[in-house]
């Protein structure tokens, strides 16, 4: 990494090779590392570079970043919207499309359209413990974002979807979600809760849990419950059958998994687990995206020696350059010598950056840093830089 | 009531901002003040072992640190101790069909598991079995349903031994001179707004204290107002020459790494602004430099106390 001036400016690789040949994108990380903010300027940039209509689906996204994306205004819900191309820095080829993921709404949808009929389907919505039970049960909100996806990838309305997945105590639950689902509805657990309530006494198998629960929960509680399932019930195939396909969609060669973290230790350690994770499924892993990467100029040689002499000779160059600042030669001496402890320090963090991203980089066969901004992401100019560097340009 | 005083502390704040972190250095200063400390990792992702570098945490505390006890949360394991301490059911062995069926009624009861999980910890606090307790890890997302827990149990269930129990795990968690949250934020955006609006969640949804806001990684102040004049004349063409013929080429990445490090600092430093402006009067913020140092492990735990001690002692 010595490039020096005069030379051919280096492309490293970056994400454009790989989502070329892909249609859906599932970007997972811990919270806090800019895993939306990744997703969208990958998406900004798949819009321009790739063409094509691209669609982001995000959970919650800053005020700012919808803001800049044109989404800030209400009831964007769970329609799509089209950024428009006018905010567009770079004159995209293709469209850029945000969606955002509302839980309670793709259920209620989920709902009516797998409903038997009418009158189930107002039975469930009507039921108390509905919406309780679908912003909870089976990581529901897991389920909800692959369902949207394969709703999304299913269309036929776009070439590349790419989705921000729910941040979640547990990063793989997303993965998870429509096996459990599946293994729910076959599962003796729902045959219990949905026998009619004067067989259920009599079931050896259940008694002991309906005693406790009766005594620790009170009896309408289950009652609701087990009506909510047994009509529930009614919408296994549909539930079932999407399920598969959810599962089958996401181990696709069409599909690829992009990890975000920064080079901290804690997300890296989030992202290595990640990774192995993601192995260990055979599950398509595409990139690794390490955001806020320091400079790596930071640790060279050059540059610590400089600072180590700022430091060691401030007095004397003070002195020296006192005069053409127009400053005390004290005043002069001290910042210089800030300047090179400040230096030291980042550069102890520039070097642990370094070694974890080499750590990431036997993990995964693609690692793209994007450096760290001055600004933070209000602008579509910032967005537009960091899909740059995705795209493994300056 | 000052933090360290306290009972329970539940500490949360978004991902990245360094909860886990600062939970351990709480739990270090309060046992260097010769307290007993129980600390419990909430979300099962073992940041808390590592911190103290020791395995991964079984329920049942061990003593990691003279005079700090660790525990991970674990949800069947709380229901086994519950139904044994207070229903008298011995369920010990044959848990697996009961526990499993339990996930599905505590996924659609508002309350159950965060009851299970708060109400245990809140179990030690009342039995004084522990000088003080400290939550770590609860999600900002998860922590109002963890403190209004009691309240949606008692309105859920009307009479019965539960409902007993919501009563004085309400007193200790609403008493604001034995609980309190700690709210850890980075200068940073993101963390500054999602501080801000829990906070006014808490207040609004809670009648839990809100202990402290603990401002993490605060970069320091490089310059003051005539260093920086001094630093920007630094930068003109014919210094930065001579300065190069003096220490070598590498001088200008030093500079733009000192100029990096202002940008990083200005940044921090109005998001912090905006974090003090914004929190209700009353509200203290703690802060804690960066250390450029490890940032998990024993010695993070050890240098972060210090720095909470210089503020809090």
């Amino acid at each position: 990494m010595t490039a020096g001036a005069g030379q051919e400016p280096v492309t490293t690789p970056g994400l454009d090779a790989l989502l070329a040949s892909k249609e859906m994108v599932l970007v997972c990380g811990s919270g806090g590392v800019g895993k939306t903010t990744t997703a969208a300027a990958i998406g900004l940039q798949a819009a321009t570079e790739l063409g094509g209509r691209v669609l982001v689906l995000t959970v919650d996204p800053a005020r700012r970043l919808a803001d800049a994306l044109g989404l800030g205004g209400v009831g964007v819900g769970n329609s799509e919207v089209r950024v428009d191309p006018a905010r567009l820095p770079n004159r995209p080829q293709g469209e850029l499309w945000m969606a955002m993921l509302d839980t309670k709404a793709s259920w209620d949808d989920l709902i009516a359209r797998h409903a038997p009929d009418a009158t189930t389907r107002e039975a469930i919505l009507a039921n108390p413990l509905y919406q309780n039970i679908t912003s909870r049960f089976v990581h529901s909100h897991e389920y909800i974002a692959m369902e949207r996806l394969h709703d999304l990838h299913a269309s036929g309305r776009y070439d590349l979807v790419i989705v921000d997945t729910p941040p979640s105590r547990h990063a793989l639950d997303i993965l998870d979600a429509p096996a459990r689902m599946t293994e729910f509805f076959g599962s003796r657990l729902l045959r219990w809760l949905t026998v009619p309530s004067r067989s259920r006494l009599l079931s050896v198998a259940s008694k002991p849990f309906y005693q406790v629960a009766d005594r620790i929960l009170g009896n309408n509680f289950l009652q609701d419950i087990a009506e909510f399932f047994t009509l529930f019930q009614r919408m296994e195939t549909g539930f079932v059958r999407r399920a598969a396909e959810t599962e089958a969609m996401l181990a696709d060669v069409r599909t690829t998994f992009i990890v975000v973290t920064t080079l901290e230790a804690a997300p890296v350690t989030e992202a290595r687990y990640l990774l192995g994770e993601l192995t260990r499924r055979q599950l398509p892993l595409g990139a690794v995206v390490a955001n806020r990467v320091l400079p790596t100029a930071l640790c060279s040689l050059d540059a610590r020696e400089a600072a180590a002499r700022l430091v060691q000779d401030s007095g004397e160059i003070g002195a020296a350059l006192s005069g053409g600042l127009g400053a005390p030669a004290a005043l002069v001496s001290r910042v210089l010598a800030e300047v090179g402890t400040r230096f030291h320090d980042f550069g102890v963090v520039a070097a642990r950056q370094t070694e974890r991203q080499a750590e990431l980089a036997s993990l995964c066969p693609l690692v793209v840093p994007v450096p760290w901004m001055e600004h933070e992401v209000d602008d579509l100019a910032t967005l537009t830089r960091i899909g740059m560097s995705t795209w493994g340009r300056a | 009531m000052p933090l360290l005083d306290r009972q329970l502390v539940v500490v949360t704040g978004k991902g990245g901002t360094g909860k886990t972190s600062v939970s351990a250095a709480l739990a270090v200063l309060a046992s260097r003040l010769g307290k007993r400390v129980l600390i419990c990792e909430m979300d099962a992702k073992g940041t808390l072992a590592a911190t103290f570098d020791v395995g991964p945490l079984p329920f049942e505390p061990i003593e990691v640190s003279p005079g700090i006890w660790a525990m991970a949360m674990n949800t069947e394991d709380s229901l086994r101790e519950y139904l044994r301490l207070f229903l008298k059911i011995p369920l010990i062995g044959r848990l697996g069909v009961l526990a499993r069926t339990f996930d599905f009624v505590a996924d659609a009861a508002p309350g159950v598991r965060e009851i299970l999980s708060l109400g245990k910890l809140c179990y030690e606090v009342r039995e004084r079995h522990y000088d003080m307790v400290i939550v770590d890890g609860v999600a900002t997302g998860h922590v109002i349903a963890q403190l209004r827990a009691p309240d949606a149990i008692g309105e859920l269930i009307k009479v019965g031994p539960v409902k007993e129990q919501t009563r004085w795990m309400q007193d200790i968690l609403e008493d604001h001179s034995r609980s309190g949250v700690v709210l850890v934020t980075t200068p940073e955006e993101m963390p500054v707004l999602e501080t801000l609006d829990l906070v006014g969640r808490i207040r609004d949804e809670t009648n839990v204290d809100i202990a402290a806001v603990v401002a993490n990684r605060v970069l320091p102040e490089l310059f003051g107002r005539s260093e920086e004049a001094v630093f920007d004349a630094l930068q003109q063409p014919e210094i930065v020459d001579a300065l190069r013929a003096r220490v070598g080429n590498g001088v200008d990445v030093v500079l733009d790494g000192a100029r990096l490090a202002v940008a990083m600092r200005r940044g921090g430093a109005a998001h912090l602004e905006h974090l003090r402006n914004e929190l209700p009067e009353g509200t203290g913020v703690v802060y804690v430099p960066e250390l450029f140092s490890r940032s998990t492990g024993r010695r993070s735990a050890e240098l972060i106390a210090d720095a909470l001690g210089e503020e809090l002692l």
